[in-house]
């Protein structure tokens, strides 16, 4: 018996089983059972592996969703801003619950974690389309029109940029304007090489929010002797409350495809994919138009910008909900059309990628940032920024606030000084990167943003997302909205993240319930520590580190959570709803 | 040929085979690193159940996916990694539902066999008690989810002559499943069929009609550790004098089988009643607590508010608290019902009953009996337990030896062989 890799090799067909899954998904409203036959024929698959792909998509579904499927976001963002009445709202007025369809088959309701629009909430997809800034009187008319048969597409909103700030003195990297071509006609002037010095020089890292130098990657690709390579884009943009992604796609789509195609040149690919996230086929049709524009161009194709004999062309492929998708191997496997569980570190993309072959994957904002260093030169580049950490930041600014939306800041701008250009509200403690990233309390505030992290200077690197709180907010319910997205979107195929998120939520709740003592807090840090050493990709690994990180920073906080008549012996235990259940059959 | 590379492990220096798997690397060189998905035709390696972490390079990483290169620096046993590998290891118990001595798999399961390797005697998390079906619908096998630790192993390998897959993950996060393709495993041959219920690191794969029973001492896993040293550290309690202790028993939401099996020393219980005298116990038909006792034994979880109450009491009597046997340290066999509402099982059991009399059909409630609660909880849900003494009963050598122990500090080991869930 040899199970060599041949056997994870899928059929390249297969990478088409998400297309041909949202197809079904968008034209009947769910998969059924004749589907999955179907689908297992086409791809010579068991029928049980095609329904491992659709159970692992949010947005696939095996039941009915109604003609029209809405999906509420339940970010901690929509939570602060108003998501429980919407929610309610929406139930009355289409009488469905959630995670159901009404019986009339009309509205469908489902939850789903933060859709990218966290400027604007509460916020919901319908049939995909946005709907932005909901409030009991629009979710009322809203409804009613649907009602009525108007096609949610005319009605929808067309999400604001919100672009808030820009860096004076032209010293704007992305929000210029751009015009097509003009990087890569660089190109063939510098050569591949070329590209490696410019992007080493400029010390651009991925903007993913792992910051690994661009050029390195690039440049172990370049070296890789298989072929095809190809380029991958990360749209993935599933940190809850970020949208810069969104933003650059929308406005920039022109530098994007131009990074995409710089990489493609830099390494000799043949072609790229743009991985969009599901929550954002609102935008899809815009990227399409401006990559058709490209082609017509001849800007993509056959000699791809005017370049002899290099092939190159970019297509889309699209997410179906899932935020580990966002991680390099797992989106991999999803683009292959398999179900999202990232890879070992046996082998790394740029060695073994998509189909098995040499893969750059890069986020949106690191390709956008790649083209415009070529077009402007790196030596122009590093004069924008702070020594060290050169350049521009898109940073994705939501929850108390006045003016929430993206900020391309220099690097080396202090946390106080964001908060005064969004206009904070009584801030009390940030969300820096995402749930997964750190939990920072204003009294660091003095601190800098920038890439010098890791050299111990204390600056704070942020991956886009940037959430405020004031001290309304209760931070154990904060920390538990974090553990439900963490506890839903891990894939389950280490131990540690499948288990121990649930593990940790359970403890939580142990703590919101007034339940806990002060061994419950040293356990649920030694918990996290052990997920965080021993997961198999970094969202098991990240999945505890701002509540590790908010129980030393808040610690009076959490003392006031704790059961104070503990007596190290005897545990608080409800009585009253531990017998609820039995009291039912007192006669 | 490869050529060779020196690496070390916890030290020492090694000269091995460049890019081979680490884990086969340490396992060639008598190093013991616990593993569950690991399996050596298996490549790339499966790298799911995270039991082999290490620390390669100073980072925290699995054994089963690492190539070992020149200069590989690798540590397995510090007191961290020993921590961290036991606690994934409590994890998958506490995840699934396993009953061992319900199990067609104990004594030949891997899970089990690695919770003795580490000296699991109870898992520091609560049990989750998900509901999860057995699946009995496969044409060769049954389907026990509650026993799945989701190693990944038979999805990979095992596909059926036309090279299709019967096993795939369904869902995901804490919902994953292994999903079974009924027409495809219906197209195994027998050999493929008993070979997914081997590679099957647990008993979540039983294939009907073969019976892997095999009596208690014969079972794969029963005598021999496969470490050198097995289980070092043993906390000594020093005590100088021998003086007489007073200990107290009860039997909470338990069978008496723990009881029945501390009488089974014979004739040493003799001896016994020269050192300890009992209080409040079964054995002395002691109500109430008449002093302060220096143990108390507990056998059972709580299953009813009277439970609570009485765990409680014995917290509040005696100086030191040993949950003795699975139901006391996690809840063990009542649990069965943990995963089901407890109206589904009152109304099963008084009202839907087959056996009831007719017309005679309420679910008892009364004053004066005890409540019962939503769940089964474990001992140490309600108060701080000191010891545990695992085992379904265990062992009566072994309370023995363990409570002689934790009263006058004296040495002794337990053997592998001793330590046993079933
Ligand atoms: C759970 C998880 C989710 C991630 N989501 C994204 C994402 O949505 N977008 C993204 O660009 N990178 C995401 N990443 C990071 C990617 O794995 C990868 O590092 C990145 O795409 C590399 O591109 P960069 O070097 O340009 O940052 C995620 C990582 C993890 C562990
Ligand atoms: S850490 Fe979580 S998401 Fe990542 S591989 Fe493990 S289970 Fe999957
Ligand atoms: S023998 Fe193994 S599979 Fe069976 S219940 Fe025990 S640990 Fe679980
Ligand atoms: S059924 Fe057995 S082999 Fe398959 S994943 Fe579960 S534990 Fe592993
Ligand atoms: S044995 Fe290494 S991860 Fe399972």
């Amino acid at each position: 018996m040899n199970n060599g890799i041949e056997k994870r090799i899928p059929d390249p067909s297969q990478t088409q089983m998400l297309n041909r899954l949202w197809e079904l998904q968008k034209s009947n409203g769910y998969i059924h059972d004749d589907d999955i036959k179907e689908l297992a024929h086409l791809f010579n698959l068991s029928a049980v592996e095609v329904e491992g792909v659709v159970s692992f998509y949010h947005f696939f579904h095996r039941k009915p969703t109604g003609k029209y499927t809405i999906y509420l976001n339940n970010s901690i963002i929509a939570d602060i801003k108003g998501f429980h009445r919407i929610k309610e709202t929406l139930e009355r007025e289409t009488s469905a619950t959630f995670e159901s369809v009404d019986r009339t088959g009309t509205f469908g309701l489902f939850l789903t974690p933060c859709i990218g629009l966290s400027d604007q909430e509460p916020s919901a997809l319908i049939n995909f389309y946005p709907f932005i800034n909901l409030n009991v009187s629009r979710v009322k008319d809203i409804i009613a029109k649907l009602k009525n048969g108007v096609l949610p597409e005319t009605i929808c909103d067309a999400p604001a940029d919100n672009i808030r700030y820009t860096p004076a003195s032209g010293k704007s990297v992305f929000f210029k304007e751009f015009i097509p071509g003009t990087a890569i006609a660089k190109l063939t002037d510098i050569q591949p090489l070329g590209v490696i010095e410019e992007l080493k020089k400029s010390e651009l890292a991925g903007r993913g929010g792992a910051y690994y130098p661009t050029w390195k990657k690039w440049n172990a690709a370049k070296v890789q002797a298989a072929s095809p390579k190809y380029v991958v884009c990360n749209a993935d943009e599933g940190e809850p409350g970020t949208f810069k992604d969104r933003v650059l796609m929308n406005t920039q789509a022109q530098s994007l495809i131009e990074g995409m195609i710089i990489c493609g040149y830099t390494i000799g690919a043949a072609y790229g994919i743009v991985y969009l996230r599901g929550e954002y086929w609102w935008l899809k049709n815009k990227l399409d138009e401006a990559i058709n524009d490209y082609r017509s161009k001849g800007l993509l194709g056959k000699n791809c910008g005017g370049i002899n004999d290099f092939d190159f062309d970019i297509r889309i492929q699209m997410g179906a909900g899932s935020y580990v998708c966002g991680e390099e191997t797992a989106l991999l496997e999803s683009l292959e059309g398999k179900r999202g569980e990232p890879r070992t570190k046996w082998f790394f993309p740029v060695e073994r990628g998509y189909l098995q072959q040499p893969t750059i994957i890069n986020n949106v904002e690191t390709f956008c940032a790649a083209a415009r260093i070529i077009e402007m030169s790196a030596d122009q580049y590093i004069k924008i920024g702070i020594a060290g950490s050169p350049g521009t930041k898109l940073i994705s600014v939501s929850g108390d606030c006045q003016l929430p939306g993206i900020y391309e800041i220099e690097w080396g701008m202090t946390i106080e000084e964001l908060l005064q250009l969004c206009k904070a509200d009584d801030p009390y403690y940030m969300q820096v990167s995402g749930p997964s990233g750190e939990c920072i309390s204003v009294e660091e505030k003095f601190r800098r943003i920038s890439m010098l992290d890791l050299l111990g200077q204390k600056d704070i690197r942020c991956g886009g997302s940037f959430m405020i709180f004031n001290k309304q907010r209760d931070l154990v319910k904060v920390l538990l909205n974090f553990s439900e997205f963490f506890k839903n979107e891990s894939c389950g195929i280490c131990t540690p993240c499948r288990a121990g998120s649930f593990i940790i939520q359970r403890k939580l709740e142990r703590l919101d319930n007034g339940l806990a003592n002060e061994a419950d807090l040293e356990e649920l840090k030694s918990w996290g520590t052990i997920m965080r050493n021993t997961s198999r990709c970094g969202l098991g690994k990240t999945a505890t580190s701002s509540l590790i990180m908010a129980m030393d920073k808040f610690h009076d906080y959490f003392e006031t959570k704790l059961d104070k008549n503990f007596d190290g012996l005897n545990l608080k235990f409800d009585m009253n709803a531990a017998t609820k259940d039995y009291e039912e059959y007192k006669i | 040929m490869a050529s060779k590379v020196n690496i070390t492990i916890d030290g020492k220096n090694f000269l091995v085979e460049e890019g081979k798997n680490l884990m086969q690397v340490a396992k060639e060189n008598g190093i013991f690193i616990p593993s569950l998905c690991y399996f050596e035709h298996i490549e790339p390696p499966l790298g799911t159940c995270r039991v082999c972490t290490c620390k390669i390079n100073g980072k925290f990483g699995p054994a089963c996916t690492e190539k070992v290169s020149e200069g590989l620096k690798v540590e397995v046993n510090d007191p961290e990694l020993k921590d961290t590998r036991k606690a994934l290891v409590e994890m998958m118990f506490a995840e699934g539902n396993h009953i061992c001595p319900a199990c067609e798999k104990s004594g030949n399961c891997d899970l089990q066999h690695m919770g003795y390797e580490l000296g699991i005697a109870s898992t520091r998390f609560q049990h989750l008690f998900k509901d999860r079906i057995i699946d009995f619908q496969p044409t060769r096998m049954v389907m026990e989810h509650n026993r799945c630790i989701k190693c990944l192993r038979c999805v990979v390998d095992v596909v059926t002559d036309e090279g299709k897959k019967v096993f795939t993950y369904q869902n995901r996060g804490n919902e994953t499943y292994v999903g079974v393709d009924y027409e495809q495993e219906a197209k195994l041959t027998e050999e493929q069929a008993i070979n997914a219920m081997k590679i099957c690191p647990t008993g979540a794969i039983i294939v009907r009609g073969v019976s892997i029973a095999e009596p208690f001492g014969n079972r794969k896993f029963d005598m021999q550790s496969v470490q050198k040293k097995y289980s070092e550290e043993i906390p000594k309690h020093k005590e100088s004098q021998i003086t007489k202790k007073r200990i107290a028993t009860v039997s909470l939401a338990g069978c008496f089988g723990c009881h029945m099996s501390m009488l089974d020393i014979d004739a040493e219980l003799l001896d016994l009643i020269e050192l300890v005298s009992f209080d409040k116990s079964p054995l002395t038909d002691f109500k109430n607590f008449t002093t302060r006792c220096h143990l108390g034994i507990i056998e059972g979880g709580c299953c009813n508010d009277e439970n609570i109450e009485t765990l409680r009491k014995f917290r509040e009597n005696c100086d030191v608290l040993v949950a003795i046997g699975e139901c006391s340290i996690w809840g063990g066999l009542p649990t069965l019902r943990n995963s089901i509402p407890l109206g589904e099982c009152l109304d099963e059991a008084y009202l839907n009953c087959l056996t009831n009399e007719p017309g005679n059909n309420i679910v008892p409630y009364d004053e004066d009996l005890p409540k019962i609660l939503d769940r089964v909880y474990a001992c140490n849900e309600i108060v701080k337990i000191d010891y545990y003494i695992p085992g379904c009963p265990p062992d009566a050598n072994i309370i023995w030896k363990s409570i002689k122990n934790i009263l006058w500090g004296e040495e002794y080991s337990i053997l592998y062989s001793e330590f046993k869930y079933d």
